[in-house]
């Protein structure tokens, strides 16, 4: 691909955070985007955009400003209700090109891993995947990307010097959203889709949403991963009264998977999900590579197994050596409710 | 039914290296294996095929070495595979190696489905099947764990979320990626090993597949790897807990609570 000259590159300007909305309200991330873009748009002296693609947010925009944002950009339309990344995908690599961001972020979701590489491809602009890094090199401008690679064996810094815009997708739960400042404003720009952009080459049928038994892992605070070593399904019918005292997500080894105790998108590791609680607890889980590549980066890890060699046992932060199905229900005693 | 498996050689979870000098991952010398995410691809592609009837393909970019995975591809199933691999290919990022492998698609031709891997283990990006899709202009549906009917040129997928699935409907021809939940590889059989010997694979060059010398390799590549280094290294040792059970709940809650952890 062809190199943006540096008088090109000049007129790129401000930073963009695209919101993720679901079922029309706007997510979490989104406004951890916001509170990392702000200080990348101060450093660059420039203004911070939050691009919304959805319908019925307008309820919703002012917490937008009140998180970080300078201007709203919003695309409202009622074929946006579902996840039609196509779609999506056309219109924002159209505004990318119409107002020439130099930054623009988006959620590392199942959604914005989607949706993002089909803008970065359409809009001739690299893209780097699953930041938990994020800084301006003060000498040209750069956005330094940091990423984790191979399972978070390697982390990678990644620069784009000759393109424009700079995109990357952020790690949910990774950047601190600001604390809410009420007072803020600013200016919406309304974006109307154009014809041709809603291509009808897909469209959503039916949509699940697991409410009963929320399992985020991305988004999840704590996290309590069962394997093997449960034994059974009734194994995590303990561990999830265990995660909602910690309001806490239930994840699990491929092994307990494998077997049917849960389904998969409860899986952490190579197979399933990466993920970057702040506390996981591994409970009858040993811990094989494969595992630990799904959770190594997480801030504080708690095993808890029979067996004191493990591998996950010398990892943790704190391991405990006993029977789970007498230390879970202790934990559940004495744990202070959140 | 043709549809096109995109599989990639990745270095095994064990022995992932950088070169000091390029910053990109060494890919000689070590092991390497097929990603295990296109091992889901190749299933869902064969089981397509033994349901309609049609063709399996996969498909590579990689050093001359990587025809290994394509072999094992026709070991499990896929009918034929296609090493795209030329020194200009060389540094690829996803822009640039979903540039190629549509490039490479468009060529094999008539192509009703494309599938890959949620994402490949090393690079861990998830970005070169949508990046594919982008190329064609097909529409895509990724994180895919059920394939439903395949009936008048589209194709119902249910696709994986955080929070749950959605089930959507794809006008043919299409990519997807899928994740591990959509089935089961099977085991090679002997005679499968014994094709897989046999086949002679074309390597693709980049004039083969007209793919703008602009447009691939190291200097298309818009990213840039500047440093690579370790994760943080975990502190402390960590505590071992082998008293009673109460005791060491006990000092895990303190352990937590010194930390504001709850
Ligand atoms: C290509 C590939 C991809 C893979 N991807 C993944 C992946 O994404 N995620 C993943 O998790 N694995 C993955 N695996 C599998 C991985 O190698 C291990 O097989 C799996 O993680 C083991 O699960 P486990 O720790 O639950 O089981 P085990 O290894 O059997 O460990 C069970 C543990 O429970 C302990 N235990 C038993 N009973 C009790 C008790 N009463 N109290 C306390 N402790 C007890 C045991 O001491 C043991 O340590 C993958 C493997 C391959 C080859
Ligand atoms: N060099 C390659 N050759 C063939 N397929 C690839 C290549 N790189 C990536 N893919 C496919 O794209 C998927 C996602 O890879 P990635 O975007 O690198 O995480 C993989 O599971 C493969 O199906």
């Amino acid at each position: 691909m062809i190199a943006n000259t540096s008088e090109a590159r000049a007129a790129y300007r401000n930073v963009w955070v695209v919101a993720e909305v679901l079922g029309g309200e706007i997510q979490k991330v989104t406004y951890e985007l916001l509170g990392a873009a702000r200080h990348l748009a101060d450093t660059r002296e420039s203004e911070l955009w939050c691009v919304v693609a959805g319908h019925g947010v307008d309820s919703q925009i002012d917490t937008l400003f009140h998180g970080g944002a300078d201007v709203a950009m919003v695309i409202d339309d009622p074929s946006f209700v579902n996840f039609v990344d196509e779609d999506q995908a056309a219109v924002l690599a159209r505004l990318v090109r119409t107002h020439k961001p130099e930054i623009v972020l988006c959620g590392a979701t199942t959604r914005g891993r989607a949706l993002i590489p089909r803008v970065a491809v359409v809009a001739n602009c690299g893209l780097t995947a699953d930041c938990t890094g994020l800084t301006i090199d003060p000498e040209t401008g750069d956005l330094l990307q940091t990423r984790p690679a191979f399972g978070g064996n390697i982390m990678a810094t990644i620069r784009c010097s000759d393109h424009r815009p700079q995109m990357a997708t952020v790690r949910p739960r990774v950047m601190n959203a600001l604390e809410p400042d009420t007072t803020r404003t600013g200016r919406v720009i309304a974006e109307k889709l154009l014809p041709g952009e809603i291509s009808g080459l897909k469209t959503v049928l039916e949509l699940f949403q697991d409410v009963e038994n929320p399992v985020n892992l991305s988004d999840a605070r704590f996290i309590i991963a069962g394997g093997r070593g449960l034994k059974g399904p009734d194994g995590f019918k303990m561990l999830k009264a265990l995660a909602e005292r910690v309001n806490g997500a239930v994840g699990a080894s491929r092994a307990a998977v494998d077997s049917g105790w849960v389904p998969y998108y409860h899986q952490v590791g190579q197979t399933g999900q990466t993920v970057q609680a702040t506390v996981y607890f591994a409970c009858g889980i040993s811990g094989q590579i494969q595992h630990l590549v799904g959770m190594q980066s997480c801030d504080f890890i708690v095993a808890i197994d029979k067996n004191p060699d493990t591998p996950l046992m010398q990892l943790a932060d704190v391991s405990i050596v006993g029977d789970l199905f007498e230390v879970i229900p202790q934990l559940i005693r004495e744990l202070p409710k959140t | 039914m043709r549809t096109v498996v995109c599989v990639k050689q990745v270095p095994g979870t064990h022995d992932a290296k950088i070169d000091p000098d390029t910053k990109r991952i060494i890919r000689e010398g070590i092991k390497v294996v097929i990603n295990p995410f296109d091992t889901y691809a190749l299933e869902a592609a064969v089981q397509i095929r033994e349901r309609i009837g049609g063709e399996v393909i996969c498909l590579t970019m990689g050093p001359p070495r990587a025809v290994t995975v394509l072999r094992e591809g026709i070991t499990v199933g896929a009918d034929r595979g296609i090493l795209l691999s030329d020194r200009a290919f060389g540094g690829s990022d996803t822009w640039a190696t979903s540039y190629a492998l549509a490039k490479a698609i468009r060529k094999i031709g008539d192509v009703d489905l494309v599938i890959c891997g949620k994402q490949a283990i090393d690079g861990d990006t998830a970005q070169v099947g949508p990046g594919i899709a982008a190329h064609l202009s097909w529409p895509q549906a990724t994180y895919v764990m059920d394939i439903d009917e395949i009936a008048n040129g589209s194709l119902i997928a249910k696709r994986l979320h955080e929070d749950g699935w959605d089930l959507c409907s794809l006008r043919l021809p299409a990519v997807i990626t899928v994740v591990k939940d959509i089935n089961q590889p099977r085991v090679p059989t002997l005679k499968g090993r014994l094709a897989a010997e046999q086949q002679e694979i074309p390597v693709w060059k980049a004039e083969d597949i007209g793919a703008a010398p602009e447009r691939i390799g190291l200097d298309a590549s818009p990213t840039r790897v500047v440093q690579t280094n370790p994760p943080a290294a975990r502190k402390n040792e960590g505590l071992r807990l082998d008293g009673t059970v109460e005791q060491n709940v006990a000092r895990l809650v303190q352990e937590l609570r010194r930390r504001s952890l709850v």
